[in-house]
């Protein structure tokens, strides 16, 4: 091939969004997270952000490092404490829209407090969970989304504690958008993170993605591939389930779709009506940049 | 300079791939969720040593991206060429 | 903005100072003895344009405000001891992320719950060292609810000025000791703007320095898509994570402060003392009065106060070491700032402490005893 033509050769859809000089990343062969990336940038195109005013907030872990990969501002918090940054940075500067990218480790386990309490004051932020059901950067241990029997490095003989169901979890805390996925499912993922993108308020999108260095090789799932085909065959689609029914096990079925779709004033609209309401003329607005 | 490849009739457009040859890790995603199965692993190995992927029959490629949309590595995507203004270029599969 | 003289305790003065100061972002959760500088700034922002958020514990707080700054706020954060702890986190992060922000510690005793509603001065070495790693820290002292105004606007500025998070190191009598508490006009309080950039993008490394040490910022939104990380970092924000990366940007973050410290101090009768006594915050005016009483017994002794304990005023101590017969140490805990003096004073002079443990000030008597010990 000449190099004229190789000049001309058109450029992949998701390079605009990504820091190319620190490609390649760091994720494992036939990890999930990647996939969720090309998702979020169809997502951007189609919701029609303008990325100038977009801000991704990452905690710690394999999915945190999103943040180092995505041509955008972007910020790599410390561990479970992305929620909170979110909620400073989105508060202190409306215009800009705000998502939360990182795993269910961080985002569930040292970041939950944060979370319940993000999605009950419905802070204005995105928030995208990719679910492995396993601590992968820290080598494989067990999560608060590990199926009760999956092995992890710290539950050799296997986990015995009931994990959460990320779906029922946000919907009683409080988040006016909850979906869930798998990486299998690119179109809908791309389709809910546009939805979500286009909504006021606290949205939670979980994204159950394989991890085939650790969760699915110790619990013999096999690779990244067997696990994506698996999610095709094991995925049912309900959209409107009632998040109470979708516990994911080691086997058996995974209930994917959009369950909840409401409106509900953000906590920055509510904190406006209730000081205008109260201090009327007196009330100088929340300074925001 | 390979042929043109024979698109199905009333077609506007031929689909094909670019492939980031180093990038790709080998996880067979793009092979195994392609709606007409045009791709296979190559011989070959990259720098990594992963096999990627080729497009094996360009003919039957749509060009739909959802390659693109699977791969975790940002490694692949498709096109969607415009038949009448196409030039001549050379497989981009083998870039 | 209010202005004139008021009747305000510390905690309220450090709010009012926060005002003055520009801060418009504050989060915080509830923790005696702390607690009215957030009711205040709750109360009082909306009516100035800001924002306050009660967040769901102190991680939350001592972030979101990180969030905040880089949003474009100036903001700060309350607590004492035991939300103290769980604020190193984000101390850390701020100094390794370069934030501007303010933490306000009002003391209390401890460890763990210790004395919630009684004085402690022993968070000063964790002021100091408390979050993990190497880094440098600015921390303020007052000793009155006026300085608690006028510092407030000091730490301020010097966390804009430097880019590190600066600690307000109050206690719990200062912030509840009521006094006469005069505001300037707006116009007559100095305030230091963020360092905004004027590069372009493309042209603009967010942690680049200039020869002070100190990068220009941006705030998020402005087009320049910035990266921002905890993880040890180049010039352009992105992860250098082996050791000359380590080297560079530890090198700078350290050298930015030591090569150009702030200093300030307030010195008392020291140009004939035979005996300096060093003491800070509320247990400097209990020191004061121990000074009468020696100087009325014909003992020359002054008082050295560090405002800005850390970087601790390395210079000054030296001097006075080569002038001074011995120093007294003055100070609400089991011997923390005491260690500096030792280190300083090199073993030329001797250095006393007056412990106490905290609940309450110490006797005058006891240190009076102690200058004249000292003075022998």
């Amino acid at each position: 091939m000449s190099t004229a033509v190789a000049s001309e050769r058109p450029v992949n859809p998701v390079e605009p969004f990504l820091r190319t000089d620190r490609m390649p990343h760091i994720w494992c062969p036939g990890c999930g997270i990647g996939t969720t990336v090309n998702c979020f940038a169809r997502a951007l195109v189609e919701s029609k952000q303008p990325l100038d005013k977009v801000a991704i907030v990452s905690g710690i872990g394999c999915t945190g490092r999103v943040a180092g990969y995505v041509k955008l501002d972007s910020f790599h918090t410390t561990h479970g404490r992305a929620i909170p940054f979110a909620t400073g940075l989105k508060l202190a500067n409306p215009g800009l829209s705000v998502v939360v990218y990182s795993g269910d480790g961080d985002l569930i386990a040292i970041g939950g407090n944060h979370f319940i309490h993000a999605a009950r004051r419905n802070a204005d932020i995105k928030v995208i969970c990719v679910n492995n059901f396993i601590y992968g950067m820290t080598g494989g241990q067990v999560a608060p989304t590990t199926p009760v029997g999956a092995t992890a490095t710290t539950s050799p003989y296997g986990s015995y504690e009931r994990p959460f169901n990320l779906p029922y979890l946000a919907e009683s805390s409080g988040a006016v958008y909850v979906a869930r996925w798998t990486a299998f499912h690119v179109r809908h993922i791309a389709h809910s993170m546009a939805e979500a993108f286009s909504k006021k308020g606290f949205c939670f999108i979980e994204i159950i993605a394989p991890c085939p260095t650790l969760y699915q090789r110790r619990n013999r799932l096999g690779d990244g591939l067997d696990t994506m085909k698996l999610y095709k065959q094991r995925s049912v689609i309900k959209n409107g389930a009632s998040t109470r029914d979708l516990d994911v096990g080691l086997q058996g079925e995974i209930v994917v779709g959009k369950f909840v779709d409401i409106e509900r004033p953000t906590l920055q609209q509510n904190m406006e009506q209730q000081l205008r309401q109260t201090l009327k003329d007196r009330f100088a607005g929340l300074g925001g940049a | 300079m390979p042929e043109a490849p024979a698109v199905a009739r009333g077609r506007k457009f031929r689909g094909s791939v670019f492939i980031d040859w180093d990038r790709c890790k080998g996880c067979g995603f793009c092979i195994e969720f392609c709606p007409p199965k045009v791709l296979q692993f190559s011989d070959k190995f990259n720098t990594h040593g992963y096999h990627p992927p080729h497009l094996a029959n360009e003919a039957a490629c749509t060009g739909c991206d959802l390659c693109g949309l699977y791969c975790p590595d940002f490694a692949i995507f498709g096109v969607r060429i415009p038949l009448e203004t196409e030039k001549t270029e050379a497989d981009p599969a083998k870039s | 903005m209010l202005t004139g003289a008021h009747f305000l305790d510390g905690d309220q003065a450090a709010c009012e100072g926060a005002l003055a100061a520009g801060a418009n972002f504050a989060a915080g959760y509830p923790i005696t003895p702390s607690t009215e500088v957030v009711e205040r700034f709750a109360a009082r922002i909306p009516t100035v344009g800001g924002t306050f958020l009660q967040m769901e514990d102190e991680l939350a707080s001592s972030i979101a405000i990180l969030g905040a700054a880089w949003g474009g706020a100036k903001a700060f954060t309350v607590t004492s001891g035991p939300g103290f702890s769980l604020m190193m986190e984000h101390l850390g992060y701020a100094a390794m992320t370069e934030t501007p922000c303010v933490l306000v510690d009002v003391q209390r005793g401890g460890p763990s719950t210790g004395l919630p509603t009684l004085p402690g001065q022993a968070d000063m070495m964790q002021a100091r060292w408390g979050s993990h790693g190497d880094y440098e820290i600015i921390a303020l002292c007052p000793n009155s609810p006026q300085e608690c105004f006028d510092l407030m606007i000091d730490a301020f500025n010097l966390a804009e000025r430097y880019r590190t998070p600066v600690l307000f190191m109050m206690d719990e009598c200062v912030g509840h000791m009521t006094e006469k508490v005069v505001i300037p006009s707006a116009e007559k309080i100095e305030i230091v703007p963020r360092r905004f950039t004027s590069l372009p993008p493309g042209e603009y490394k967010p942690f680049q320095a200039g020869e002070d040490g100190v990068p220009e910022m941006v705030k998020a939104g402005d087009g320049y898509r910035i990266h921002v990380t905890g993880l040890t970092h180049d010039e352009q924000g992105y992860p250098a994570m082996n050791w000359r990366g380590q080297e560079k940007l530890l090198r700078r973050l350290v050298d930015k402060v030591r090569k150009h410290p702030p200093v300030r101090y307030e010195e008392r009768d020291l140009e004939d003392a035979d005996v300096v006594v060093l003491a800070y915050g509320i247990t400097s005016r209990v020191a004061l009065r121990a000074l009468q009483m020696a100087r009325a017994e014909g003992i020359r002794a002054g008082l050295h106060r560090p405002i800005i304990v850390w970087p601790f005023p390395e210079k000054r101590i030296r001097e006075l070491a080569a002038k001074a017969k011995a120093f007294v140490v003055v100070e609400m805990n089991y011997g923390q700032i005491v260690h500096e003096v030792e280190r300083l004073a090199g073993g030329k002079v001797p250095v006393t402490l007056v412990p106490h443990a905290g609940g309450t000030v110490h006797e005058p008597e006891v240190i009076l005893k102690a200058i004249r010990e000292a003075a022998q």
